[in-house]
């Protein structure tokens, strides 16, 4: 695997999914993990709370990295790196 | 055969007649997807098409009927009809069954007749211990230690005390009460009550009960131990101040909740003054009756039934694991409840699962967002920090089979499999 420099094409990646019931927000991130290089930071914004819950233990399954978790009107805004 | 199936058959051959397994009546909630064509003349539909076998295997809360309640509840229609408040005869036969039924609880449970109260649910039985328990220690001070995965209904009631009143304390990833924040937080001032539940009736996983009630006993906290899930299939101990139960979870009829009070603690009524003091209205005879009786039956079968429904959940979780791909089984693997498993699916949605199982025959619950009329996940699986989404959950009813269980886990692969082909997540 080649060494990071942030996303595919050097900055960094997010995923939208507002406005999706998950699983779909994990789903659309594990396609942008698959499509990435490892140590890609990867963004998801969802508005399904349990969002909350899922990325981070499909993180833990996958061994990706939990970076950061917030929330903002609503909108949750989770960061992880890939492996 | 169906547990559902059986335990009408049963039911039905101690009244009159012996009607086969049952089957208008199941075929009247059922209707089979062949009955959309027309029956050749002649044709009686005496046996229901293979697709109609149903496998029940969600009895969290609400189980089967044990055969013996069902009966016990019918005879208790005839004897115990009356109002038991009445100083009549007949209101007298009521008073008779009704204090008969709390007496029975009270030997299952080790309590004193007058330290159990009937309750129109368990919900209201939870809401009742919380609300009156704190209450009656208002002078003390009103924070309420939880664990992070007690019922909702406990959750809620602690809420209700005050605000901030409730101290939540964290779970492992097994949904396991941590002991050391435990006993920190009861210790702290101003901690009118503590709740610990027995068991966790969606992962099954046993709390340190006995450890948690020393804590609370030491800081001179009551303990209110929801045994909801745990009643009728396992010891559950003396180790709590206030017990709340279930009677639909053990095989009795649902609209029974149970909710027992050590003598010397301390609690002040929520409701307008009635009779029934602690819940207002008092409870259905003929149910109370039953719910006893059931509870009797579920005690008395429990080592048998433990053995059979244990050793299929061992291998529901191992053949889980290895058949259905990115799957997690969540809960404790040996501390935990004779009969109830969960797991989660990745990228799979547990409303489609559910449906899909349905489909095939299998009644299941989950814990999933989707499948709620809330919006939010099970706070429980949320708790442990497992994967919330394409959860399914099974608690095996007495008179499970093998068969039951295996024929599942042989449908279980290809329906995960056809929801995740539907979402397109191969290779993800």
């Amino acid at each position: 695997m080649t060494a990071p420099a942030g996303g595919a094409h050097g900055g960094p990646v997010v995923v939208d999914a507002r406005g999706l019931r998950c699983p779909a927000p994990v789903i659309r991130l594990a396609r942008a993990a698959r499509d990435s290089p490892a140590g890609t930071e990867l963004t998801v914004l969802a508005t399904d709370p349990a969002a909350v819950h899922d990325v981070p233990a499909w993180a833990r399954m996958r061994g990706h990295e939990l970076v950061s978790s917030a929330e903002d009107d609503g909108v949750h805004t989770i960061t992880v790196r890939t492996r | 055969m169906a547990t559902r199936c059986q335990h009408r058959h049963t039911a039905s051959t101690s009244g009159s007649g012996a009607p086969g397994c049952g089957r208008a009546d199941y075929r009247a909630g059922v209707t089979p997807q062949h009955d959309d064509r027309p029956a050749p003349a002649g044709v009686t539909h005496a046996t229901p098409p293979e697709a109609a076998v149903r496998t029940f295997l969600d009895a969290g809360g609400r189980a089967p009927l044990l055969p013996q309640a069902r009966a016990a509840y019918v005879e208790a229609l005839d004897q115990g009809w009356a109002d038991p408040r009445r100083l009549h005869t007949e209101g007298r036969r009521a008073r008779m069954l009704l204090d008969g039924a709390r007496e029975a609880i009270a030997s299952v449970v080790g309590a004193r007749t007058e330290d159990v109260d009937l309750a129109p649910s368990h919900t209201a039985a939870l809401h009742s211990a919380v609300l009156t328990a704190a209450a009656g220690r208002r002078r003390t001070g009103s924070q309420v230690v939880v664990s992070a995965v007690e019922r909702a209904a406990v959750l809620a009631a602690a809420d209700r005390v005050g605000a901030d009143a409730r101290l939540t304390v964290p779970v492992d990833g097994l949904g396991r009460v941590n002991l050391d924040a435990f006993t920190t937080a009861v210790a702290r001032p101003g901690v009118a009550l503590a709740a610990l539940q027995h068991a966790n009736g969606e992962v099954g996983t046993l709390q340190p009960v006995p450890e948690a009630y020393d804590a609370a006993r030491r800081a001179g906290v009551p303990l209110l131990v929801d045994a909801g899930a745990s009643l009728g299939h396992v010891a559950v101990g003396p180790e709590w101040d206030l017990l709340a139960g279930d009677a639909g979870d053990w095989g009795g009829p649902a609209g029974i909740g149970v909710l027992v009070t050590r003598r010397g603690v301390r609690r002040s009524p929520d409701r307008p003054d009635d009779e029934d003091r602690w819940f207002p209205g008092g409870v259905s005879v003929p149910a109370a009756l039953s719910a006893a009786v059931a509870l009797q039956v579920a005690e008395a079968s429990r080592p048998t039934d433990d053995v059979l429904r244990r050793t299929l959940v061992d291998r529901v979780r191992h053949r889980v694991g290895a058949d259905v791909p990115d799957v997690e089984v969540v809960g404790d693997p040996v501390e935990r409840l004779p009969h109830v498993v969960t797991f989660s699916c990745l990228y799979v949605d547990g409303e489609a699962l559910v449906g899909g199982l349905d489909a095939l025959g299998f009644a299941v619950g989950s814990g999933s967002a989707c499948t709620s009329s809330a919006l939010e996940p099970s706070h429980v699986l949320a708790a442990m920090g497992v994967l919330t989404h394409g959860n399914v959950r099974l608690g095996l009813p007495r008179g499970v089979t093998a068969q039951d269980v295996d024929r599942f886990l042989v449908a279980l692969p290809a329906v995960v499999g056809q929801v995740r082909d539907a979402f397109g997540v191969a290779g993800l």
